[in-house]
């Protein structure tokens, strides 16, 4: 049996990464309020772009932009939102799973694939295991901004307009509640509109100057704006996915302290009887 | 009393003003515009500049956007506004950025991916989660 001495100091461990656990837990915590509301105020704009987005898929405009028709599929782009840091449970182990099942689809077609990855966690992954990777970004931090991503978004929206790849991708994780973060693969291009039967009549918008560069534009910014909501949801997602595995390491340091004291006070027992028995058995040699 | 209409100003990060106009007057890309009730549909692009909102009642109020686009429905007027300010060029050295980060994290590997070892080292990863979850509830009992 270990010393009680030894016991003590293990037991002194414990109990100083359970501290530490347990402020990560209330540090995440409070970090997931904040990056939850930085999401919801980010949606009204997601929201709008996405109807103003609809109206022209539905209206019969004179230009057809490239982002919107589908075209022969050689080789496909993703944009891979993970997070900066890691001690957050499965989180981006679950998310890369979902990315490699859904690319594993493509490459068995013999579709090549490029990949615009954003957060640090997905670098280190996709450094250890290959992939054409095209563009990076990371430390995004935890108030994402627009800014940062339109250089990583830029990369892929040229190469989709160059014709390199011929469809774009989304994976991210999306905030379900504190307990449940799923990864999701969306389609960003080509644009999949929503049918909208209220304005299926006919109509065009008056384009200033032109429709070709408005277009553009427009369409740039909701995917921007997309990738954004993404980067967002998932920081969140990361927030919540650290605190419940906070949580859960702080609750196995409880489990572990109690074990440890049991054994601590088995061993000072045991270690008494002994110390008693020899005296016992020294004054029984002695009479 | 005039006619309003609904306006929205929003920008990627956040909601700026949403209420019902009179009138919405702002710089588009061929010059000042002054959107009413009814207007017919229009899309343009907005230059850097102020937005100015003449609310219900002939309260006037101002905000200032970094560009972005207007689009008017004859009942709605929505201004999303650009956060960051933009230039093609400005544009064009965030991509290079991106693409330089990219090279210099893969100098030294190929690009085709190992699905395989990507998909045992997931697989062993989640089996590691699970076995922790596992001892706990055995711990637990």
């Amino acid at each position: 049996m270990a010393s009680t001495k030894e016991i003590r100091t293990q037991i002194a461990s414990v109990k100083s990464t359970q501290k530490i656990t347990s402020a990560m837990e209330m540090v995440a915590a409070s970090k997931m309020r904040r990056a939850q509301e930085r999401m919801q105020l980010g949606k009204p704009y997601a929201q709008r772009i996405r109807e103003v987005v609809g109206h022209l898929a539905n209206s019969s405009p004179e230009y057809k932009h490239r982002f919107m028709k589908e075209r022969d599929v050689k080789r496909v782009g993703y944009i891979i939102v993970s997070s900066d840091r890691g001690l957050c449970g499965g989180l981006n182990t679950n998310l890369f799973k979902a990315a490699i099942r859904d690319m594993k689809v493509w490459a068995d077609k013999g579709v090549a694939i490029d990949l615009g990855l954003i957060g640090a966690k997905a670098g280190q992954f996709f450094k250890s295991f290959g992939g054409n990777v095209v563009a990076s970004t990371r430390d995004i931090g935890e108030a994402p901004q627009v800014a940062d991503l339109i250089g990583s978004v830029k990369v892929m929206l040229d190469a989709f307009e160059a014709g390199t790849i011929d469809k774009l991708f989304l994976v991210s994780n999306d905030f379900v509640n504190t307990m449940t973060q799923t990864p999701k693969v969306r389609q960003l291009l080509p644009l999949v509109a929503e049918e909208n039967t209220k304005l299926k009549h006919h109509w065009d918008y008056i384009y200033e100057p032109d429709a070709e560069f408005l277009l553009k534009g427009l369409l740039t910014r909701f995917i921007e704006s997309q990738v954004y909501q993404a980067v967002v949801e998932n920081a969140a997602s990361e927030q919540a996915a650290r605190m419940i595995a906070m949580k859960s390491a702080t609750d196995n340091a409880g489990e572990l302290i109690d074990s440890l004291k049991l054994i601590y006070n088995k061993a000072r027992q045991a270690a008494i009887t002994q110390e008693l028995s020899e005296i016992v058995g020294g004054a029984a040699a002695i009479q | 009393m005039a006619m309003t209409v609904q306006c929205d100003i929003v920008s990627a990060e956040r909601e700026i003003f949403s209420g019902l106009v009179e009138m919405v007057i702002t710089t588009g890309s061929l010059g000042e515009v002054g959107i009413a009730y009814g207007h017919a549909p229009l899309l343009t692009g907005i230059k850097p500049g102020p937005v100015r909102l003449i609310k219900q009642g002939g309260a006037e109020e101002i905000f200032f956007v970094s560009g972005g686009y207007l689009e008017v429905q004859p009942y709605h007027v929505t201004v999303l506004a650009d956060t960051a300010l933009r230039a093609d060029d400005m544009d064009e050295a965030a991509a290079l950025e991106a693409q330089q980060l990219a090279q210099q994290q893969l100098a030294d590997q190929s690009s085709e991916i190992d699905f395989q070892r990507a998909a045992a080292q997931l697989a062993e990863a989640a089996a590691q989660l699970r076995t922790l979850q596992a001892i706990k509830r055995k711990a637990g009992k």
